[in-house]
């Protein structure tokens, strides 16, 4: 039993985690219809950013955090100003292509400014380890849970009550028409790779936490596509709430079944999940498949 | 207010939409736009608004002029800014997002957002349905409070000029007729000028204070509502008034051709 909390504890955090990744995904997504196929890019290089600018500049976390999401911003702003904006009017598939090239690219240049030797984060958290009632958590993982969440709630705010977060809403249900309320589409559409390279780079500096930085870490690109289309590639709760149900099976997949297949279940398992969501509901589970009125 | 000189306007470089269409809204007014599909009605508010780029569409010659600026190259945000709204076709309110949302969205580029929740409650007293339906999603209502949600939303960006494509569409008569009286008591109550495009001439001309008739990207006649109501041909053509019992089909033919000539 105390085992199967146990995973379920890592699930929940590393699955709040995907959830945070896959919600820049979604952004990206209802704004232009196109998957951002270079968003594991983005993680990688926010947990880079945040390491250099730690171990080499000698400047505390939470001072680096800020420094490393300022820089994703900018990121975000200047990859959807020279590659995307000329795509504007292009097919999509276009514009998903031009995404994987970005990942390559973005990939390559962290292979040659950082190397492929992975590393591990200076020691932010405290390391001995909290007990509650026999189940153990590393301070890494409640602290990753509690910023997390303060970032999920924070972008549920801002896309409830402010203006620019309704215009973002606005545009993805119906473009032509929140052009004709004044919305500039470019500044909405700026907006949203600058939120998704930022929500990337904190998915990145968590990650990077738990389980140290590396190239691998781009996976996770891929690893949140099963969760967006577990909850429906245009929901943001859909993708909050995947990034749980992912997180929690992958984990659960990884403690029970890998020992009986030998390993490599984790890994598999979500795309498992994708093929069957896809048969069961396409749009995933909060996907629209279009209101119909009554 | 609005002087709109002889502007051609074109689709995807190669379809003349808009062969030269003049007309001008006064301050305060009501002005109709009328005539049949296809005749340009929603290009001429396109061109107006600025969304025509957004269609691959461009304006080629002439100018529009709004409070003395020359506004031909304005995008749509700068217009709105500079007080043109412009609900178009078909309602297009946002589906997924609720009543009260789709306000807000309309009320993008107001400035002073301290005065919005007084103006959230003058839409209210226009339109009361809208206020039992804040929270609903917009793709969920009926087609005319959809529309009435449209034109809540052009007033929450508080223009001076409202361009209204075609109010009545889709929409039960007898809201249509609501729906239009209250057009009127707004430009009355506020003094705010609109320029409506319609298909159904007689809603149109009941509020409207002159009358402008397209057909074919020009603009065929124009005059004060009363002069419009009382021309034959308007009554024939537009009003749905014949003057005489068409039994022949092939007569009907052959009268339209003949009339169209006459235009």
């Amino acid at each position: 039993m105390t085992f199967f909390i146990q995973l379920l504890v890592t699930g929940i955090v590393v699955g709040s985690i995907y959830g945070l990744v896959a919600l820049g995904f979604v952004l990206i997504y209802r704004a232009s219809d196109a998957l951002n196929l270079a968003n594991g890019e983005f993680v990688l290089i926010g947990a880079y950013i945040c390491l250099t600018v730690m171990t080499v500049y000698d400047i505390p976390f939470i001072l680096a955090m800020l420094i490393t999401l300022a820089f994703s911003a900018v990121l975000g702003l200047v990859v959807e100003r020279i590659i995307l904006r000329p795509l504007q009017n292009a097919p999509i598939i276009s514009i998903i292509m031009a995404t994987i090239g970005l990942s390559s690219l973005l990939g390559g240049a962290v292979h040659m400014i950082w190397g492929t030797q992975p590393k591990s984060f200076p020691p932010v958290f405290p390391p001995t380890p909290l007990e509650f009632s026999g189940i153990i958590i590393a301070p890494v993982y409640l602290y990753s849970f509690i910023i997390v969440m303060a970032l999920l709630i924070i972008f549920s705010l801002f896309f409830k009550f402010s203006k620019m977060g309704i215009a973002m809403r606005a545009v993805a249900d119906d473009q032509e028409a929140a052009l004709s309320m004044g919305i500039n589409i470019k500044t909405v559409y700026a907006m949203t790779w600058a939120i998704a390279a930022v929500v990337a780079a904190v998915g990145g500096i968590l990650l990077g936490n738990i389980n140290g930085v590396s190239g691998s870490m781009a996976t996770i690109g891929l690893t949140v596509l099963p969760v967006v289309i577990l909850g429906g590639l245009d929901s943001i709760l859909g993708a909050i709430l995947g990034g749980f149900i992912i997180g929690i099976l992958q984990n659960l997949a990884g403690g029970y079944l890998d020992p009986l297949v030998g390993g490599g279940l984790k890994e598999v398992a979500p795309f498992i999940i994708i093929v069957i969501i896809l048969m069961i509901k396409p749009y995933g589970l909060f996907g629209k498949g279009g209101i119909e009125r009554v | 207010m609005l002087k709109v000189n002889n502007i051609e306007a074109v689709y995807d470089r190669i379809i003349l939409a808009l062969k030269g269409v003049s007309l001008h809204v006064p301050e305060g007014k009501i002005v109709a736009l009328l005539g049949s599909n296809g005749a340009g009605k929603s290009t001429t508010l396109k061109c107006i608004s600025g969304l025509l780029a957004g269609e691959g569409g461009e304006i080629t010659d002439g100018q529009i002029e709004f409070l003395g600026k020359n506004t031909n190259a304005f995008t749509p945000d700068k217009m709105v800014r500079n007080g043109i709204f412009h609900c178009m076709e078909g309602r297009r309110v946002f589906p997924h997002l609720t009543v009260e949302e789709n306000l807000m969205a309309g009320a993008f580029t107001r400035k002073d957002r301290r005065n919005l929740s007084k103006d959230l409650e003058q839409i209210y007293e226009y339109f009361p349905r809208i206020k039992d339906l804040l929270g609903r999603h917009a793709g969920l209502l009926s087609g005319g409070e959809q529309q009435m949600l449209a034109i809540g939303r052009g007033l929450m960006a508080k223009p001076k000029l409202l361009l209204l494509d075609e109010p009545s569409l889709g929409i039960a008569p007898l809201l249509v007729e609501e729906i239009f009286k209250n057009i009127k008591q707004i430009n009355q109550d506020e003094g705010l000028s609109i320029l409506v495009v319609e298909q159904n001439a007689n809603v149109a001309l009941s509020i409207a204070d002159y009358g402008y008739i397209m057909e074919d990207g020009r603009i065929v006649m124009q005059g004060e509502v009363d002069s419009l109501l009382s021309n034959e041909e308007v009554r024939e053509h537009y009003l749905g008034i014949g003057k005489e019992e068409i039994t022949n089909y092939r007569e009907v033919k052959m009268y339209k051709r003949r009339q169209r000539t006459v235009w």
